[in-house]
């Protein structure tokens, strides 16, 4: 009580910073909490997989292939969530993948959105035709269906996770250039801008300084939306083996090799799918907490 | 509406360029030699190679080959398969009906239990029923489907054996492929147990298909019933004493549909992406497994011609889609 009635002083003493006002509302979110804990394992894992991993993840225990989890029966603790048809423990190996998702996507959202930003920008200050060829690109990109794009792009430039991630990066920008020029077209006619030109900014300086930190919201929801977009993307693609290839244990991957096993050991197929789903689902959740955080229309006042 | 027309179409034919610039493209920037790839392990000939890069016109200039492939395209010329032989054209609309068949099922199915998920929960708001349901759908619109497809596999193929795990229907019945359509065909096909074979092929993909769709739907009526809920007219309603559920389904419904609409409309995309993991799961003989086969064969053509027809009809689907839209709220057109 003491507490809130403190804060509540506080607050009318001094406007909070952006940061706790956005902690504020996101805080408010049950599942986007859930889903930022969740994301907090999944990164935690991602940088520290290896040293945590009971096993090495390439492993082969030729004693023990296709071991069922350890409350089953002939399951063992030492392979607390089974072996794979190779004998390579199961949990050593989706935590080590954990890392390849992470990465995925951080590497795709940066790429991407960077890309996206750029492009967005200047989009939106340029003059009419330029921003209209640039639009009909973003068109031509967008009539693909993106799984299909980026299938055919790894095929043009040979399967692995590198090459799957820069063709998701490809595929997912459209979305950041058309969410930047929307934003930065509707900055442009406010009349902060006009003052800031009329003190005599250059187009560079109002691009980056003035306009761009006030379209940044629905970017970062984006980003958080499309982290997930390219982690199940990059799943499909190793799953069509057009991704990372065996042995390493990317989750997709995971599941391609499990894929003939289906029926006579469930775990090998059960578990990397469920990581995704976690992972995915701790994403789009969080996300959705972003977006009722970071949109003011939502917002209760 | 004329002008509105007219200036969707002048963005349609700029982007139908565009995307068989970037079809054609891919062919010629592909890894491998197109015509060593035909060649096959025995190798070819310096003469014989010479003559075949004559007889593909690969051998002219860039642009000349490109408008060669377009007006080809205008006519429906998508060259021929370098497995089959065949032209990508027919070996394209003979594989599209099983898509299509599996696309509507899956439509079908995301739209039946979508929106009336969608409006129970809007008029739940935050109970129980309503965020068990988000929370589903959320979970849905997550869903890795080629697990998903796995695990249901598992469960209904392997543990309970009532669905077979692939193909569109029982080697044991044979009869005419009349409209591509494999339940209407079966159907008049008059065989015994023949178009419940078809529909036990067809429950596992249309399911793994739907999932995705279904969640985006059920998300998607709901908030735009909530919007409408909020709306005065519904206030005016409630105090005529209008029972809820006629104000519910009826005058809240309609008018939350419009963007539901536009969700399924644009969803085409989703869902022949989804069908490309999906049909490839269950050995569905669509365009999206095709398309998949053909990628690993490196069989150019198709790929090309796929790829091409594939974009051009979602962008036929989103045009139609804008179109209706701008008959239906006349406020887009003035955009």
């Amino acid at each position: 009580m003491d507490d809130a009635l403190s804060a509540e002083a506080e607050m009318v003493h001094d406007r909070p910073g952006r940061l706790r006002e956005f902690w504020f509302y996101f805080r408010e979110n049950r599942g986007a909490v859930i889903g930022l804990w969740i994301f907090a394992v999944f990164a935690f894992l991602a940088i520290f997989g290896p040293w945590i991993a009971p096993h090495d993840a390439t492993q082969q225990f030729r004693a023990a292939t296709l071991q069922p989890p350890v409350w089953q029966e002939g399951g063992t603790w030492s392979h607390i969530l089974g072996t794979d048809p190779l004998g390579r423990d199961m949990l050593s190996r989706l935590i080590v993948g954990a890392r390849y998702s992470f990465f995925v996507g951080i590497v795709v959202v940066s790429i991407a959105a960077s890309g996206g930003i750029i492009v967005g920008l200047i989009s939106g200050f340029a003059p009419k035709w330029l921003d209209t060829i640039i639009m009909r690109i973003m068109d031509i990109i967008l009539a693909f269906p993106s799984l299909l794009l980026a299938l055919v792009l790894v095929a043009i430039l040979g399967p692995s996770l590198t090459n799957a991630m820069i063709a998701i990066a490809i595929v997912l920008q459209p979305h950041y250039v058309r969410l930047t020029r929307a934003s930065v077209i509707s900055e442009r006619q406010k009349d902060y801008v006009t003052s800031a030109r009329v003190v005599g900014a250059g187009t560079l300086r109002l691009m980056v300084v003035t306009v761009l930190p006030n379209c940044l919201a629905p970017i970062i929801v984006q980003a958080a939306l499309s982290f997930s977009t390219a982690i199940l993307d990059a799943a499909a693609l190793g799953f069509l083996g057009m991704g990372a290839q065996p042995p390493t244990p990317e989750w997709g991957t995971m599941l391609a090799e499990a894929r003939e096993f289906i029926l006579r050991a469930w775990w090998v197929v059960t578990f990397p799918g469920l990581a995704i789903l976690v992972t995915v689902l701790a994403i789009n959740l969080m996300g959705d907490g972003l977006r009722d955080a970071l949109d003011p229309k939502l917002k209760r006042s | 509406m004329l002008k509105y027309v007219l200036s969707r179409l002048a963005t349609f034919i700029p982007t139908f360029i565009g995307v068989t610039l970037i079809s054609f493209a891919f062919i010629r920037v592909l890894p491998g030699d197109p015509i060593v790839v035909m060649a096959g392990e025995r190798g070819i000939t310096e003469e014989r190679y010479a003559q075949l890069q004559q007889q593909f016109g690969f051998d002219r200039p860039i642009y000349v080959q490109f408008w060669d492939y377009f007006t080809g395209v205008l006519q429906g010329d998508l060259g021929n398969s370098f497995v089959t032989k065949k032209p990508v054209w027919d070996e394209f609309f003979s594989l599209f009906p099983a898509t299509l068949e599996l696309s509507i099922c899956a439509m079908i199915f995301a739209v039946a239990l979508g929106l009336p998920a969608g409006v129970i929960a809007a008029v739940n708001r935050g109970k129980f029923f309503d965020r068990a349901l988000m929370s589903t759908a959320l979970v849905g619109y997550s869903m890795p489907i080629f697990w998903w497809a796995l695990l249901l596999i598992i469960v209904f193929s392997g543990n309970l054996g009532w669905t077979p795990v692939s193909g569109r229907i029982d080697l044991l019945y044979y009869f005419p492929n009349a409209t591509g359509f494999m339940l209407i065909d079966s159907l008049a096909s008059g065989q015994d147990g023949a178009f419940l074979s078809a529909l036990r092929h067809l429950l596992l993909p249309t399911i793994v298909l739907g999932t995705i769709p279904l969640a985006v739907i059920a998300r998607q009526t709901r908030s735009a019933m909530l919007e409408v809920l909020g709306e005065d007219y519904i206030r005016t309603a409630r105090a005529k004493g209008m029972s809820s559920g006629r104000i519910n389904g009826i005058h809240a419904l309609r008018n939350a549909l419009i963007p539901v609409i536009t969700v399924i409309g644009l969803s085409v995309g989703t869902l022949l992406a989804g069908a490309i993991l999906t049909e490839t799961i269950f050995s569905w003989p669509g365009i999206g497994k095709w398309m998949v086969d053909s990628i690993f064969r490196r069989d150019y053509p198709v790929v090309q011609g796929g790829l091409l027809l594939i974009a051009v009809m979602v962008m036929v689907v989103n045009l139609t889609v804008d179109m209706l839209y701008g008959i239906i709220n006349p406020k887009i057109r003035k955009r």
